[in-house]
């Protein structure tokens, strides 16, 4: 204990590494950080959608109190999100196993690959709650 | 001239004894998931605000809820290294950083049992 606070008084100011803030934001960095932060969120959410299994399995009395919740607007957003961060994640994943086979690291196809990630994820998120829209006729 | 020793080289499983067991698992986890994505997506999404009979019926049935709990296995494995690194990269303090790791583990295992219980009971409580 000791020790460690005589090294804490005696430490060198020596230079530190540029962090976050230096950089520019280039589109890797982004979608590298927008991966991890889709997959922490996806974590949490596995309790929302196991709630909704354990509902469904304990009878229509709470299986409705579930639904009324992924029904109403709050609900609605929330799995719009999640389907949005687990395409997101998922497209994510597709690029780092390309990217594990050793190919795909030059700017050019990290740049495809990247915003390919983004425009893929939203645009198929939309698409898929479009057609769901459909089905169900309407909002 | 070469001023590199052999030290530079990772020995046998390195010092975490573990080689490259997380990193392999993590990618098995996820073309796994890949692969049941397509299915977790139009499962959860046909079902969503559903008639409680249409969802207890396709849930009951047996490939669809061994499918479900393939998905389950598979995103419980992967988040839960995952959350993993993520803790490691962050919680500096050794004794948060254990609580932490074991919290993580905790977490897992149990939403991943409920959900895995949730469709067995269902499952299992229809006649086909």
């Amino acid at each position: 204990m000791a020790e460690a606070k005589a090294r804490e008084l005696h430490r060198i100011e020596r230079p530190l590494s540029p962090h976050l803030q230096i950089y520019s934001p280039l589109i890797n960095m982004v979608m590298s950080i927008i991966h991890r932060i889709t997959g922490a969120a996806l974590y949490f959410g596995t309790v929302l959608l196991t709630w909704w299994l354990l509902a469904a399995a304990a009878g229509p009395e709470h299986f409705a109190t579930a639904s009324r919740f992924f029904g109403s607007l709050i609900g609605q957003t929330v799995l719009f999100g999640y389907t949005w961060a687990l395409i997101h994640h998922a497209l994510g994943g597709i690029r780092h196993l390309i990217w594990d086979t050793g190919r795909g690291f030059d700017l050019r196809s990290v740049d495809i690959m990247c915003w390919g990630t983004i425009i893929g994820s939203v645009t198929l998120t939309v698409a898929l709650w479009a057609g769901i829209i459909a089905l169900r006729g309407g909002l | 001239m070469a001023m590199r020793t052999p030290l530079k080289d990772v020995r046998r499983l390195g010092s975490a004894k573990e080689g490259t067991d997380h990193f392999w698992r993590q990618r098995v986890t996820s073309v796994a998931a890949l692969l049941l994505l397509p299915f977790a997506l139009w499962i959860v999404l046909a079902l969503v605000g559903a008639d409680y009979d249409v969802v207890r019926r396709t849930l009951g049935n047996p490939v669809v809820a061994v499918l479900v709990l393939l998905f389950i296995l598979t995103s419980i494995m992967h988040m839960r290294i995952g959350m993993q690194v993520i803790i490691e990269d962050y919680v500096q303090a050794e004794g948060a950083k254990i609580a932490l790791l074991m919290l993580n583990t905790f977490f897992s295992v149990l939403v991943g049992l409920a959900g895995a219980f949730a469709v067995l009971r269902l499952s299992f409580g229809v006649a086909i």
